[in-house]
């Protein structure tokens, strides 16, 4: 009773946290837009009569739609997006033994959570890995790599298809999805912008010199500095703006990826192969070519291969997607009371 | 003032009866739910044997007495499971499933002694879709048994059981094994001495 009503919860913060990043998302573009309208608008107010006075904010009203239909694609269309992105098919008719194995698996998971059978995708790619995505529990979807299927034996399969069948039990697969989708969006425009002020910067400085003779009026400054200073908070905010989202997304993975663990468990009653599927995975480091670094925190494991997921420590934190594989290990093992001999779990020493 | 309290004590009591009432409809649903699940990979379960069977008796003609011992303790399940239903019959039908179990793990070990027989034919693939079964049956078994546990919980605390009756809650049974051969556990023989 107390883990139904802790599920609840937790598909209350997840649902919460979609809409809150929406927002977010939305207002960024907004503020982007208006942002801009206004320094333009503070900029050229101050013109002769005859000259163009920006006092209908087009960027903005652009910029608000634009992100507005961005989100409703994401929300919408994001599942689609991210499998499209790693080049997977959908495995419809198994003719290999461990397609079939692939595909009984999830229906046994299916059961075991109680959850409709989520629809089948393999990634082609050498690496074992897997992720989840999906709108919810009734539009969702899990591929995993046929290095996966290639690596793993059925009990290890089927428990980390447990942990990707608990992503969309927990509702996290709509909010790492969006998560996936609006990143890219952010690391899109900020990739542009930076192209813009290198392209943009060495042109204006060419501007500055030929018209520095020319001298402002005393009256000018005032709406030219409040022009300035927005526009560098502007800036500052269009080129922040993907480092801080990226963070976000890494944050909001990590914690869930040992409930996952611990859900998966308690689908499968087996929570040492999960520990060995994890060590599997591990040990094959060589990165996952097929999945981006948009999708990453949306992996059973980290695709990069970055060491960083492996150490623990406050830069390690902000900076990985992945809780250290060693930890998680280790939380299993105990689970599985494999640490009775010793008496001793790595985790508390 | 003192009407007004005893009117929102009594709108209280009854937005909470409702709900209560609706939270044991809807354990009640998802307990039948859980079940007919369990009926589905039964099914499943009964529907495979013959076929498995079917693949297998060519080659292995001396064996037929564990095939019989398998047909058989299929027939005796289906029979059972005909007429159980989450209020009756649980224990019965868990103990035919359990015989059938048995009868499949001999049937398994002996199949491995013809390993012709998993290359050539389809067997391989019919014991992959054997074992997904027994899982599936595990698993519902084990859904089934979380969710009537929280049902049976939750029509016997208080306050919830002054409603149970009026949502028509009855405790229902949990799919366990009765058997003690099956609890029993398994003598490992390690001597080297040849049987017979």
């Amino acid at each position: 009773m107390t883990s139904d009503s802790n599920l609840f919860a937790q598909q209350k913060k997840n649902r919460r946290r979609s809409t809150i990043l929406v927002t977010i998302f939305v207002l960024f573009f907004a503020w982007v837009g208006f942002g801009g309208d206004l320094s333009f608008y503070l900029y050229t107010v101050e013109a002769p009569q005859e000259a163009y006075h920006h006092t209908i904010p087009w960027f903005g009203i652009f910029a608000t739609v634009l992100g507005l239909g961005m989100a409703y694609f994401a929300w919408k269309r994001g599942p689609k997006q991210v499998l499209w992105a790693t080049g997977a098919w959908e495995l419809l008719n198994p003719s290999k033994p461990e397609e079939q194995q692939l595909v009984n698996v999830i229906e046994e998971m299916s059961i075991a959570s109680g959850l409709p059978r989520p629809k089948i995708w393999v990634v082609p790619d050498k690496d074992p890995n897997a992720f989840a995505t999906g709108v919810n529990e009734h539009d969702a979807h899990i591929a995993v790599t046929e290095g996966l299927l290639a690596t793993l034996n059925r009990d290890e399969l089927q428990a980390v298809v447990a942990h990707e069948m608990s992503h969309i039990r927990n509702h996290d697969v709509k909010l790492m999805t969006l998560l996936a989708a609006l990143v890219g969006v952010m690391v899109l425009i900020s990739d542009g912008a930076w192209r813009f002020m290198r392209f943009g910067g060495a042109r204006s400085r060419g501007g500055r010199s030929g018209s520095g003779g020319g001298g402002g009026g005393g009256k000018k400054g005032g709406a030219g500095a409040l022009a300035l200073i927005i526009l560098v908070l502007w800036l500052v905010s269009v080129l922040l703006a993907p480092i801080i989202s990226r963070l976000l997304a890494l944050g909001v993975s990590r914690k869930r990826e040992f409930l996952a663990d611990a859900t998966a468990a308690q689908f499968t009653r087996n929570p040492a192969a999960l520990a060995a599927a994890l060590r599997k995975i591990e040990d094959a480091a060589a990165p996952t070519k097929s999945i981006k670094r948009g999708t990453a925190h949306l992996c059973i494991s980290d695709p990069l291969g970055r060491r960083i997921s492996n150490r623990e420590g406050f830069v390690a934190n902000a900076l990985a997607t992945h809780p250290p594989m060693a930890l998680r290990i280790a939380r299993l093992k105990r689970m599985a009371y494999q640490y009775d001999k010793t008496g001793v779990i790595p985790e508390e020493l | 003032m003192a009407t007004w309290i005893f009117l929102i004590v009594i709108v209280v009591v009854i937005l909470w009866a409702i709900s209560a009432y609706n939270t044991l409809i809807n354990l009640k649903g998802q307990t039948v739910n859980a079940w007919k699940q369990i009926d589905v990979q039964l099914k499943r379960r009964h529907d495979l044997i013959p076929n498995l069977v079917e693949a297998v008796k060519g080659a292995m003609e001396f064996e037929r007495e564990t095939l019989e011992a398998v047909i058989q303790a299929r027939n005796q399940a289906v029979k059972v499971q005909a007429d159980a239903s989450p209020t009756g019959g649980v224990g019965q039908l868990a103990a035919a499933e359990a015989v059938l179990s048995s009868a499949l793990g001999r049937f398994n070990l002996v199949v491995e002694r013809y390993p012709d027989l998993k290359a050539t034919s389809n067997v391989g693939q019919l014991q992959e879709e054997l074992t997904s079964t027994e899982n599936r049956v595990a698993f519902a078994r084990q859904l089934y048994n979380d969710m009537s546990t929280t049902y049976n919980v939750k029509q016997q605390q208080f306050p919830w059981n002054m409603i149970s009756g009026l949502a028509r809650c009855e405790q229902v049974e949990l799919w366990e094994i009765t058997d003690d051969k099956e609890r029993a556990v398994p003598k490992v023989d390690l001597s080297s001495k040849p049987k017979q």
